[in-house]
C-alpha cells in the first residue's frame, strides 16, 4: 500500500503550541507586515514629494482611527521583530538553547516589544 | 507550499464510546483510530478506564484498553521504560513516550494521536520509512581514512567522549522531528532534528575523519537550513536532548570552515 492512500495524522489542529513556537510564527508574521509597512512608508515619502495637498491627504488618512491602528500594529511589529531578531542572533552564536532559557527569552522578547510599543506611542 | 488542511481521507470523524461500568475513579482516553481495512476515515474513540486498577503511565492505560476493552487498538510498545522509543505518540498535544508519561500529568480527557503529520499505518502506528531513510542518509557510522593502530582500538579521551555522550543518547523515537513545523511542511527535503542530531554526533566525534564530506552533505537550503529555531524539537524530546542546539552548532561549523 502506498503512502498516498494512507491518511495523514493530524498536526496543527492537535499540537499544543509551546510559547517558542508561537513566537517563531509571530516573527515571520511581523516580518511580512513590515515588508508591507515599507510600502506605506514609501507612499508617505511620495506624498511629501508630490505636494502639500497630497501630503495632507496622506497624513489625514493615517491619522484616522483605522490608520492609527495600523501604525500601532506596525510599530509593535517593528519592536517585536527587532527584539526577536536579536534573540535569533544569540541563538546563532550558540547560546540560550536550554528549554528554560528559550522560554524565558520568549517572554522577555514579548514584554520588551509590548513595553517599547507603549513607550513609543506615549512619547509620539 | 505548505498544506495546512488535512487531506480528505484523513479528516477525523466521531468515533465510539466505551463506558466503564462500576468504577469509581474513571479517566477518559480519547484515542485516534484508523483501520486500513475498513476504507473509512480515521475517528476518535473514547475509552473510560478504571484508574484504581491501572498502572500510572499512559502506556499502562493503553495496554489495559487493549487487554480488557478493545483488542483491536493498535500501537507500538516494547521496553516500557523510555529506552526503546517505540511508544512515541502525541499525548495531550505534545509528542512524548507513552511509557514515561504519567496519566496524572494531564487534566481532563487524555487525548492520544499518532506522531503528527505522518502517514498512518493503523491507529497509533505511523509509517517511519522516510524517517529511517533520512537517518541512514547521514551515514551514522564511523568513517576513517587512516589505518587504525595495529595493537589497539581507536582510543578517545574522556573529554572527547563527553562531546558525543548527549547526542548518542538519542533513541530515534521521532518525537522531535514530528513536532517540527518545518518537518511537517518539508519532510521530503528537510532532514529534521533527529537525523541532524545524529549527523552532529558524528561531526563532533574526534575519531571520525569524514567531517568535511559530512558538512558538504548538510550544506543545503533544505537538508539543514529549513531549521528556523522553532525549538519544538528540544521542547518535545523525552530524553531531554537538545537537537536545536546541535543544529545551531552545525550551522556554526559551516560558517567557521570558510575562514
Amino acid at each position: 500500500m502506498s503512502n498516498t492512500e494512507r491518511p495523514l495524522s493530524p498536526h496543527l489542529s492537535i499540537y499544543r503550541w509551546p510559547i517558542t513556537m508561537t513566537l517563531s510564527i509571530l516573527h515571520r508574521g511581523t516580518g511580512l507586515a513590515l515588508a508591507v509597512g515599507f510600502l506605506v512608508l514609501a507612499a508617505w515619502l511620495v506624498s511629501a514629494a508630490a505636494g502639500t495637498v497630497e501630503y495632507e491627504e496622506f497624513t489625514a488618512l493615517m491619522s484616522s482611527p483605522f490608520g492609527r491602528l495600523l501604525l500601532i500594529g506596525w510599530s509593535f511589529a517593528f519592536f517585536y521583530h527587532l527584539a526577536n531578531g536579536i534573540r535569533h542572533l544569540v541563538w546563532d552564536a550558540g547560546h540560550g538553547f536550554e528549554k528554560r532559557q528559550a522560554n524565558r527569552s520568549a517572554w522577555l522578547v514579548l514584554s520588551v516589544a509590548i513595553v517599547a510599543t507603549i513607550i513609543f506611542w506615549v512619547l509620539a | 507550499m505548505a498544506e495546512f488542511r488535512l487531506p480528505k481521507n484523513s479528516r477525523i470523524r466521531k468515533g465510539k464510546h466505551f463506558p466503564a461500568e462500576g468504577a469509581t475513579n474513571v479517566r477518559r482516553f480519547a484515542v485516534y483510530r484508523y483501520d486500513p481495512d475498513s476504507g473509512e476515515n480515521p475517528r476518535v474513540d473514547t475509552y473510560e478506564v478504571d484508574t484504581d486498577n491501572c498502572g500510572p503511565m499512559v502506556l499502562d492505560a493503553l495496554i489495559k484498553i487493549k487487554n480488557e476493552i478493545d483488542p483491536t487498538l493498535t500501537f507500538r510498545r516494547s521496553c516500557r521504560e523510555g529506552i526503546c522509543g517505540s511508544c512515541a505518540m502525541n499525548i495531550d498535544g505534545g509528542n512524548t513516550l507513552a511509557c514515561t508519561r504519567s496519566i496524572d500529568d494531564t487534566r481532563g480527557d487524555v487525548k492520544i494521536y499518532p506522531l503528527p503529520h505522518m502517514p498512518v499505518v493503523k491507529d497509533l502506528v505511523p509509517d517511519l520509512t522516510n524517517f529511517y531513510a533520512q537517518y541512514a542518509s547521514i551515514k551514522p557510522w564511523l568513517q576513517t581514512r587512516t589505518p587504525p593502530p595495529p595493537d589497539r582500538e581507536r582510543l578517545q579521551s574522556k573529554e572527547d567522549q563527553e562531546l558525543i555522550n548527549e547526542p548518542s543518547a538519542c533513541i530515534l523515537c521521532a518525537c522531535c522531528s514530528t513536532s517540527c513545523p518545518s518537518y511537517w511542511w518539508n519532510s521530503d527535503r528537510y532532514l529534521g532534528p533527529a537525523a541532524l542530531l545524529a549527523a552532529y554526533r558524528w561531526l563532533v566525534d574526534t575519531r571520525d575523519e569524514a567531517t568535511g564530506e559530512r558538512l558538504d552533505e548538510l550544506e543545503d537550503p533544505f537538508r539543514l537550513y529549513r531549521c528556523h529555531t522553532i525549538m519544538n524539537c528540544t521542547q518535545a524530546c523525552p530524553k531531554d536532548l537538545n537537537p536545536a542546539q546541535a543544529i545551531a552548532e552545525t550551522k556554526k561549523m559551516l560558517v567557521a570552515r570558510r575562514y
